[in-house]
């Protein structure tokens, strides 16, 4: 099976600021791939080079079997622009049918003002709508050209839930429809909403690509916070933990909290201020991170 | 699927369609051309009075509408829309760059030939300037043509600087490129040195092309050879640029 993109020591620096180093990366077809890290780790800066919008300072990029910066190889690639991005003098319906021109097979406007809600807002002027409503034109021209793989880059930053959910209801209705998509966030319920498989990228490389639920055991941690011990100790009760110490204050990042609990109690350490919460997306990847150097 | 050309022309459209959303805009760019000329040269009876000094006034005179549209419409428009994040969405859609640019250049064309209208009337009405009719047809394809190289310089200004400093760039270029084109001042009263200086320019070689034309004195050889050979280099400057520009960057 021939991937629709693939990446191969995939390399680009801004100056000296390296943004991707040397990512492999296939997508093929039908799958939904979220690429998940911390803000700066480099999700951006790939899809950049995918569309053809930056060249690669190295290794190279394929979609389609071809080069990205030809136009010929985006025919069947969806991208979204920036929801602040649409030009506020044309009404919707009226970018709807400017960006389906450039497809040769454009899906139907009636399909995608339906699955996408756009009903209301089509007689209206970009400018005109609310945040909400700019990022839902913005994620449907995504599938305005009926794509073969769409890339949605932070698709539902700084909607309400309710928004999210029709968001997320209508790309997974386009994907159950054979649409591969590839889905960046730094926020882990949004990746679990869409993606099966899941690359964790930081400081432009590829820390993890596997499946969701592998992923998502990964990345779930807790932190525990407590006073009144060494770090030392807690580090010699819990070796995976990633354990810090501010102010007499000790900081353990670890897998299980509870097993850490039970052995500071049969320990017998004098412990006190005991807090127990999840871990941060942004915790969780610096435990990776350091125990990946 | 479109051709390339059917593509730019359905840019053009929305272009155009934008553009009349907003239409202050355009009545700047309608109105400013007979507005320059009823103001420096109508009062000027020498000129309208004469047949062939009028001709050449109002000829100057669309070189220049045709000139400012080409350096304000194209050249900070491309600026400001560089600098938002339209653009790079566009970039990510199959159409080749030259569809978006080809676009805005043809919408450009379509309001600069509009604000010819209103000049030329002007210049029937107020003006002793007549010319033969088929000399007035060549005129006003000739300036369409010659209007090329000032597109041109648009979309490099536009490709090659922010939004800001497009706005300067382009008030300069314009003042030098319509002074030293003999736009302002006719090239008769230059001294020598500037009268060569200014031969090199290509609003210079427009402008006798089109005046040339519309006097029906026929189109000088050395303006000719000038502008096409400007329309080149300025061409392949304006591709090049495109190719190496990766949208705005921050340091």
């Amino acid at each position: 099976m021939t991937a629709l993109m693939s990446t191969r020591r995939l390399t680009k620096t801004f100056g000296d600021v390296t943004a991707l180093a040397e990512v492999d990366l296939d997508i093929h077809a039908g799958e939904c791939v979220g690429l998940l890290g911390p803000n700066g780790a480099g999700k951006t800066t790939l899809l950049t080079m995918a569309q053809g919008l930056r060249r690669p300072t190295s290794g190279h990029v394929r979609l389609f079997g071809g080069d990205p910066l030809d136009a010929a190889s985006r025919t069947a690639l969806g991208s979204t622009p920036q929801a602040t991005a649409l030009p506020e003098a044309l009404r919707v319906g009226e970018v709807l049918d400017f960006i389906a021109a450039h497809y040769p097979t454009p899906a139907p406007r009636d399909s995608i003002v339906e699955e996408f809600d756009l009903g209301p807002l089509v007689s209206k002027q970009c400018g005109s709508l609310s945040g909400g409503q700019q990022r839902r034109v913005a994620v449907a021209l995504a599938f305005v050209g009926n794509p073969d793989l769409v890339l949605l880059d932070e698709p539902t930053t700084g909607l309400d839930v309710n928004a999210r959910r029709t968001l997320w209801d209508a790309v997974r209705a386009r994907h159950a429809a054979g649409c591969a998509v590839v889905v960046t966030s730094h926020h882990l319920e949004e990746i679990e909403q869409l993606a099966r498989r899941v690359v964790v990228i930081d400081h432009g490389r590829v820390r993890a690509d596997d499946t969701l639920a592998t992923i998502v055991s990964s990345v779930a941690r807790r932190r525990v916070t407590l006073t009144g011990v060494a770090p030392g100790q807690v580090r010699s009760l819990a070796p995976d933990a990633a354990v810090t110490s501010d102010d007499g204050v000790v900081e353990a990042v670890v897998e299980d909290a509870d097993s850490l609990v039970r052995s500071l109690v049969a320990a017998n350490l004098p412990f006190s201020n005991l807090e127990v919460r999840g871990a941060t997306l942004e915790e969780a990847f610096l435990t990776l991170t350091t125990e990946a150097a | 699927m479109m051709s390339t050309a059917q593509l730019a022309l359905v840019h053009t459209r929305y272009n155009l369609l934008e553009t009349a959303r907003v239409p202050i805009a355009v009545i700047g760019s309608l109105v400013f051309p007979t507005l320059a000329f009823c103001l420096f040269v109508l009062p000027q009876g020498v000129v309208t009075q004469d047949p062939e000094a009028a001709t050449a006034a109002v000829a100057s005179m669309t070189v220049f509408a045709f000139m400012s549209a080409g350096l304000f419409a194209i050249g900070i428009d491309l600026a400001e829309q560089r600098a938002k994040p339209w653009v790079p969405y566009m970039r990510t859609l199959p159409g080749k760059p030259s569809v978006r640019i080809g676009g805005l250049i043809l919408a450009t064309l379509v309001i600069a030939c509009l604000a010819m209208v209103p000049l030329l009337v002007v210049g029937a009405l107020f003006t002793s300037a007549d010319p033969a009719f088929s000399d007035l047809l060549a005129a006003v394809g000739l300036v369409v043509v010659t209007s090329v190289p000032p597109m041109l310089i648009g979309v490099i200004i536009g490709t090659a600087s922010g939004p800001k400093a497009a706005i300067a760039i382009t008030q300069v270029a314009m003042f030098l490129l319509a002074f030293g084109g003999g736009l302002f001042l006719p090239p008769p009263l230059f001294a020598p040195w500037l009268d060569a200086a200014s031969s090199v320019l290509p609003i210079r070689q427009a402008r006798e092309i089109v005046v040339g034309a519309a006097n029906g004195q026929g189109v000088p050889l050395w303006a000719v050879l000038g502008i096409v050979a400007w329309t080149a280099a300025l061409g392949a400057l304006a591709v090049w640029l495109h190719r190496r520009d990766e949208g705005r960057r921050y340091r």
